[in-house]
């Protein structure tokens, strides 16, 4: 079950605004989400990951069904769905996380930078495309060791001297600068991590995530284990974050993708039912079941 | 919307079934029967600890800790357990040494590899086996092949060129077998309680199976690998059987001049086999120093206990909490 979704539907607040008729004429009222605060959009736009007709199976169950997307740099994804609609499961499929799972099969194509993901070197690959998942899961070290980790290529060469070199710290204090979380860890970032809070935690994995540079990142519902301020937060870094590095967010909190996402996918059941643009797939969604998803009436 | 009455709620009479008193015969033969197990053996511990702490003391000499052992016909004569007490810590050394990085290996292969499965389910069940056959039956299997001719740089050859088979190699090896088992268990146990998401953090940030298990996943661990090795060192201190067979001896004796080597193959003995030798069923015939030594080895194998305890309840990445001290206490006697 997915949490709740928020309905107003009979008494309107009246400072939210008044919904507009979609372009079929049905009044999508049902569900009112803020405003988005405008922002300006990302100043370049480039497709980074392509998916192209994905099938995804565990064992005999194929969980995705035929899905083709762009992932672009400079915008948010947000997939949207109910639980077991696939969405985690075509979010792994990204950096091939699925393989780790027995029994998981694929079809189709999943291109980065137009190469199939499938043809690079599977460590490689998930430098690049890195990922966050919903618990945060910091590795039991300190928090400069959890960074340090990420950044070394291969820990078990360095000295330890060596891992506390200049470059490397410069380069932990601007991963941790960078996901928000140094102002609040820098005089003690020999602490155990396991010592954060939940939100410093999951801000220290993305941290983490951002440290070896990667081009794409892949966000499984990362605020859902987090309280408002912390996830007030991470809206705010991600949404800074996607000017340099495409972004792919999974959430089951409609105003959550609303506020954070360019552009929305929903899928059910392992289909992919529509994608478009966030303010278009909330306000006049295309497809019923899309309406009766985003106006909260099943899932 | 009714007002709610504002009488006090009735409390809810339990029913005669739950009272024990009301209970059928058996049931209750059964309970008081488990309160007595359970108290017994409470008492039978106890009597232990009191016992070998009233008799040791009572003979209480601290000079026999630094004496050797000697023959003698006199019973004043005969000396200390300086040496039982080196060669109990020499084979649990030698034991742990080689068990602990072999069972450490078995456990993280069997969790994070297992592959094939057929050869996983074998090398858990040759773990079990092991884990399960009778100490003697190792010592036995032990003697069988360090008395071997091309193994006798283990241990020492006698005038007629035979293999003599016995030496604290002989014995840590084959202790090493005994603590093996606990050790794989208790990591893979550990291993196995870790978080999926551990592993999938660090594949995610583009690590290697083997950078993962080396820095996330063995850090993590570490607990539980101490509480494994720990309890095998109280295994291979409590042990009679392999030391009788394998290590025969009473004082320390080195073998050729080469100081660690010519130890390591010479013989000795340890505290259990001294109180064995020194009880009335053995040769010694002084049971006074038995008592001592047995207050000794209970000592040596409550202090491990209690390291057990506290590698247990200590919270990984923090400290052990206050006024779990009473918990290490009451449990200290009971983790075996």
């Amino acid at each position: 079950m997915p949490p709740p979704v928020r309905r107003i539907a009979v008494d309107r607040d009246p400072r939210v605004a008044p919904p507009r008729p979609s372009a079929n004429g049905v009044a999508t009222g049902a569900v009112a989400l803020p405003l988005k605060t405008a922002r300006a959009p990302a100043a370049v736009v480039r497709e980074r990951m392509s998916l192209d007709a994905v099938w995804l199976a565990y064992g005999e169950n194929w969980v995705v069904r035929d899905v083709s997307l762009p992932v672009r740099q400079g915008e948010v994804l947000g997939m949207i769905g109910a639980s077991g609609s696939g969405k985690t499961t075509l979010l792994r499929a990204l950096n091939r996380l699925t393989e780790i799972t027995e029994g998981a099969a694929r079809a189709g194509r999943i291109a980065l930078d137009g190469q199939d993901i499938h043809e690079l070197e599977v460590n490689d690959l998930r430098r690049r495309v890195t990922m966050v998942f919903q618990q945060p899961n910091p590795f039991p070290m300190s928090i400069f060791d959890n960074v340090a980790y990420a950044l070394t290529e291969h820990p078990e060469r360095g000295s330890r001297r060596r891992r506390r070199s200049g470059a490397m710290r410069d380069a932990v204090a601007s991963a941790l600068q960078r996901a928000g979380l140094w102002d609040e860890v820098a005089n003690d970032v020999d602490r155990s991590a396991l010592r954060l809070s939940g939100g410093q935690q999951q801000r220290l994995c993305i941290a983490r995530a951002l440290a070896a540079n990667p081009e794409v990142m892949l966000l499984d519902e990362p605020c859902s284990a987090l309280d408002p301020i912390s996830t007030a937060a991470i809206e705010e870094l991600i949404v800074e974050l996607r000017e340099s590095i495409a972004i792919v967010i999974v959430t089951h909190n409609l105003q959550q993708a609303f506020r954070v996402a360019d552009h929305v996918a929903f899928m059910h059941l392992g289909e992919l039912v529509e994608y478009g643009p966030s303010e278009e797939v909330f306000n006049h969604p295309r497809q019923q079941r899309t309406r009766d998803y985003v106006s909260g009436a099943f899932g | 919307m009714a007002t709610a009455p504002l009488a006090p709620p009735t409390p809810v009479a339990r029913s005669a079934r739950e009272r024990s008193g009301a209970w059928p015969l058996a049931d209750r033969i059964a309970y008081w029967a488990c309160w007595a197990t359970g108290i017994g053996l409470a008492l039978l511990t106890l009597a232990i600890v009191v016992f070998m702490l009233v008799k040791g003391l009572s003979f209480l000499h601290p000079a026999l800790l630094f004496e050797s052992p000697s023959a003698d016909i006199k019973q004043s004569a005969t000396g200390g357990f300086l040496d039982p007490i080196l060669g109990t810590l020499l084979v649990t050394a030698i034991g742990i040494a080689i068990a602990a990085p072999l069972g450490v290996a078995i456990a993280v292969w069997l969790v994070e590899y297992g592959r094939p499965a057929a050869l996983a389910r074998a090398v858990e069940s040759s773990v079990e086996i092991v884990g399960g056959a009778p100490s003697i039956v190792l010592a036995i299997f032990g003697l069988g092949i360090f008395a071997q001719g091309f193994l006798a740089f283990l241990s020492q050859r006698a005038a007629n060129g035979s293999v003599y088979g016995r030496s604290f190699f002989a014995a840590g090896i084959v202790m090493a077998l005994l603590a093996l088992p606990l050790i794989v268990g208790s990591t893979r146990e550990a291993l196995q309680a870790l978080s999926p998401r551990l592993r999938e953090g660090s594949f995610a940030l583009g690590k290697t199976r083997a950078t993962t298990i080396r820095h996330v996943l063995l850090p993590s661990v570490r607990p539980g690998i101490a509480t494994g090795a720990v309890l095998g060192m109280g295994r291979i201190i409590g042990d009679t059987a392999i030391i009788k067979i394998l290590l025969g001896g009473l004082r320390v004796e080195t073998v050729g001049g080469v100081p660690v080597l010519g130890l390591l193959r010479g013989t000795g003995s340890t505290l259990t086999t001294y109180v064995y030798e020194f009880s009335p069923a053995g040769e010694g015939n002084a049971p006074q120093k038995a008592y001592f030594a047995a207050f000794v080895l209970l000592l040596m194998v409550l202090a491990l206990n209690g390291v057990v305890t506290w590698l247990t309840l200590r919270q990984p990445g923090g400290e052990l909490p206050r006024k779990r001290w009473m918990d290490l206490w009451r449990l200290s006697a009971w983790t075996r």
